[in-house]
């Protein structure tokens, strides 16, 4: 942390003294933050840490209550996120809005179009412009500048914003959580172009939950906990495990739980599973089992899982569950059958966010304990109680919200109503994204759990260190088919990457 | 004594949490309601006692049930994300229906029968093109107001049909009282608790709040959407028919356009002024019915007071902007994009 230890170049953004409160909770308290030219600074801290409230205020979206904000050396006010983008402030958010009827040329450059004549655009300089640019990022084929915006995938809608946050000349890019959605190759492009932001001269702010991707690509890194700067590391100094104490005062090892299991019978099997998405997909669950699918963004995972749950029908194939074929003409005949869901979205595909935490968690149960349709409240608060207390939901009362529960909590919620239905394979589709360290190690040790109780359960997770860590098998998909399968000796994330991408290139 | 003292300081630091409590349990939203409730009344009774006559009570009543019972299932159909601009269309309908029948047969079983039928039927319709074309609930129901509104016309040629006044059931209906309190108040106290104890206490009232909540979740948690949303407007054009009937009973004959012209507007305002979510999944019986109160208030009070009666019009009309403008604002709706 000496002077000798930090990177060369000009202060570029100090925010200094930064204070912020919300009602009861303290935001922020006295963070200074100091950005050199050409530097990437990692901020890390668990959810509620205070991380997106600095970002809010960096961006213009939110004024501090004390502090000052010091670009280039001078002092800066922004009354809104128009403000601080036009004093080179850019933030590249985590779930970027996308015009679905407009081109990706024209969600680039949205607001600022360039014009022929009057009030024509000019379409086809547009499309040339969009075209360098994505080019100059590295991401040349990635997607083109006339896709429209409803045919995006979530990487490509991730590149879409990168590039309307590059449009102008920023002086500091921010990235919240870029790569939440994005596969480890696409993950490696955007990298690149950070690294490459940072030679040009650009201040960049970087903020992930993923350790081993701070390592990758950022020099110096902040810690924040409970609103207060914590510490400041260069990245040549510290460890992941460091990091971790730092945040939550808990150690890595502590993360993943891999208890003794015993596998035990088939209980859902494919065979020769075909959709819209997906192509002859053959694999098997045992009780007592994870299996992990991995593979890239887009490779059809969250697909196979929709039809597994009956949402997406099944062209051809077969779903048996306890060697018994299964027709899934919707999502109820699968739940009926013992199958669930925990899907990728859980704002907008789980919870009803403005119902209580009772209200979520017997959700799928509600009619199994009604007698002649009347619901039995103590039955149903029990249930509620129940599964809160074994998942150790943190929540001021079970007729709390669920919208202002933490990522994390919110998805035990998900999870809670599931075990109250006693489902016996349970499908997590990305379980712990946007969640912090502390409640992921909740998480697995919850997987792990009902592993050992003998439920069969599917993860389907991008993270390479989750897969290794929660599963007993692992299946790669890559394209809508099975491209291989590993058992968790024989894995790697080497191994894991080359099935998922490797044949593509072959084929 | 200090002892004493610090208990008082205690209490008294209480109650304000007493008050929260209370609050909670009435709803913000209904308070300010009972509030403006209770500000009209007043301006009301001051320019004219006449207000507070029994007999004008009952009018208020009886004047505000056909629109109470409509505006309660308007409640039901709004939980679940929808909308059902069709009932008043379907009340015209089901009002000359059940006169024509009646007077063909001379039964008002017979009568009373076939507009549940005909009711039932237009609901599942309304449903069955939501569900099955996937049409906005809005276009959909849209289109059944004009097109009951135009088959209740064909069916009784414009004019109003039969004469209804002399049978003692529909009688009854209109002018009826049980224990001192008219028949039309016991009948929309009835529709109202029912409902309520269905959305409070059954699992399909939880679900329908679910469904308008999160329809993905609903639907990814089991629930049988289309079911729910055809079951939903076949429960309310069952009760538009109810509310035909009565309109039967109140004017004597049955009647396609007059009496049930506005009354989903009228349905809608009041769900909206009650708290009802324009979204889905948000809203009570208990605000729809003090809304609906309000209403018959402000319209008994502008006849009270010799206003033209063109202006309720106006003042309804502003009163919906005025409640979805504080709905929206409490909801946090920001003032970035296009509202939903």
């Amino acid at each position: 942390m000496t002077e000798a230890n930090q990177p060369p170049g000009q202060a570029v953004l100090a925010m200094q003294g930064i204070s912020k409160r919300f009602d009861a909770v303290q935001a922020l308290s006295l963070v200074d933050l100091n950005l050199r030219a050409g530097e990437i600074l990692a901020l890390v801290g668990e959810n509620g840490a205070g991380k997106s409230t600095l970002l809010k205020i960096m961006g213009g979206d939110q004024a501090p209550d004390a502090g000052r904000i010091l670009l280039d050396g001078r002092k800066v006010a922004f009354a809104s996120p128009a403000g601080a983008r036009r004093q080179g402030i850019r933030l590249v958010g985590q779930e970027p809005e996308i015009m679905a009827n407009l081109s990706v040329a024209e969600n680039v450059y949205v607001g600022a179009l360039p014009r022929r004549g009057g009030r024509f655009f000019d379409r086809r300089r547009l499309v040339a412009s969009v075209g360098a640019d994505i080019k100059r990022v590295g991401l040349a084929g990635a997607l083109d500048p006339r896709q429209l915006g409803r045919t995006l995938s979530p990487a490509q809608r991730q590149i879409v914003e990168i590039l309307r946050a590059l449009c102008g000349a920023p002086r500091v890019v921010a990235f919240d959580e870029p790569t939440s959605s994005l596969s480890d190759r696409e993950t490696e492009a955007l990298f690149r172009l950070i690294r490459r932001l940072a030679v040009e001269g650009m201040g960049v702010i970087y903020v992930s939950h993923r350790l081993r991707e701070i390592f990758a690509i950022a020099q110096r890194i902040l810690v924040l906990r409970d609103g207060r700067v914590i510490g400041e590391r260069t990245t040549q100094e510290t460890n992941e495990a460091e990091l971790v104490r730092m945040m939550v005062g808990r150690d890595l090892s502590a993360l993943f739980h891999h208890s003794k299991r015993a596998p035990g019978a088939t209980v859902l099997s494919l065979r020769g599973v075909t959709t819209a998405d997906v192509e002859d997909v053959t694999l098997d669950v045992r009780s007592g089992e994870v299996v992990a699918l991995a593979g890239l963004v887009g490779a059809g995972r969250t697909e196979l899982a929709r039809a597994i749950i009956g949402d997406t029908p099944i062209v051809a194939g077969e779903i048996r569950v306890d060697g018994t074929p299964i027709v899934l003409r919707s999502p109820a005949d699968a739940i009926r059958a013992g199958l669930c869901l925990a899907p990728e979205e859980r704002k907008t595909q789980a919870l009803l966010m403005k119902r209580s935490v009772r209200d979520n968690i017997s959700l799928a149960v509600i009619g199994l304990i009604s007698r002649l349709h009347v619901i039995r409240r103590a039955e149903e608060r029990r249930i509620a109680a129940k599964f809160a207390r074994d998942l150790n939901i943190r929540a001021y009362s079970l007729d709390q919200e669920v919208s202002k529960l933490s990522g994390g909590n919110q998805q035990k919620v998900v999870l809670a109503r599931w075990l109250a239905r006693r489902s016996k394979v349970l499908i997590l589709d990305e379980p712990t994204r946007g969640v912090d360290v502390g409640a992921k190690a909740d998480i697995y040790a919850i997987i792990d759990r009902l592993a050992a109780e003998g439920a069969a359960i599917l993860v389907i997770s991008s993270e390479l260190p989750e897969v290794l860590g929660v599963a007993d098998r692992i299946v790669v998909m890559q394209r809508g088919r099975v491209a291989g399968e590993l058992t968790k000796e024989e894995a790697s994330e080497e191994r894991i990457l080359r099935l998922a991408i490797l044949e593509a290139a072959a084929a | 004594m200090t002892t004493k003292g610090s208990k008082r300081i205690a209490r008294t630091l209480r109650t304000p949490a007493a008050l929260r409590r209370v609050l909670d349990a009435v709803g913000v939203q209904n308070v300010s309601l009972l509030i403006a409730l209770a500000l009209l009344i007043a301006f009301i009774g001051a320019q004219n006692s006449n207000f507070f006559y029994a007999s004008n009570i009952a009018t208020i009543g009886t004047t505000v049930a056909i629109v109470g019972i409509l505006a309660v299932v308007q409640t039901v159909a709004m939980l679940l994300g929808g909308l059902d601009i069709s009932v008043g269309s379907q009340a015209g309908l089901t009002s000359v229906v059940s006169a024509m029948v009646f007077t063909a047969t001379g039964s008002a079983a017979a009568g009373i029968l076939s507009a549940f039928a005909l009711g039932l039927a237009a609901g599942f319709a309304n449903g069955a093109v939501i569900v099955f074309g996937r049409v906005n609930a809005v276009i959909a129901t849209l289109a059944t107001f004009a097109a009951y509104r135009g088959l209740a016309n064909v069916i009784s040629n414009g004019r109003a049909q039969g004469y209804t006044g002399i049978d003692p059931t529909f009688g009854f209906f209109a002018r009826g009282h049980i224990a001192g309190v008219p028949a039309l108040i016991w009948i929309l106290a009835a529709v109202a608790l029912a409902v309520q104890l269905m959305l409070h206490y059954t699992d399909v009232g939880r679900n329908i709040y679910a469904v308008g909540g999160n329809a993905v979740a609903a639907r990814l948690a089991g629930i049988p959407l289309n079911r729910y949303v055809i079951g939903v407007y076949i429960l309310v054009g069952a009760v538009a028919a109810l509310a035909g009937v009565l309109l039967t009973a109140r004017t004597g004959s049955g009647q396609p356009t007059s009496g049930s012209q506005g009354l989903e507007l009228q349905s809608i305002t009041a769900a909206a002024l009650g708290g009802c979510s324009l979204q889905g999944g948000k809203g009570t019986i208990v605000g729809t019915l003090l809304a609906v109160i309000l209403l018959g208030v402000l319209e008994n009070g502008l006849i009270i007071l010799n206003v033209n009666s063109f202006y309720q019009d106006i003042a309804q009309g502003a009163l919906l902007v005025v409640a979805v403008v504080i709905q929206q604002r409490r909801s946090g709706a920001r003032g970035v994009g296009l509202p939903t």
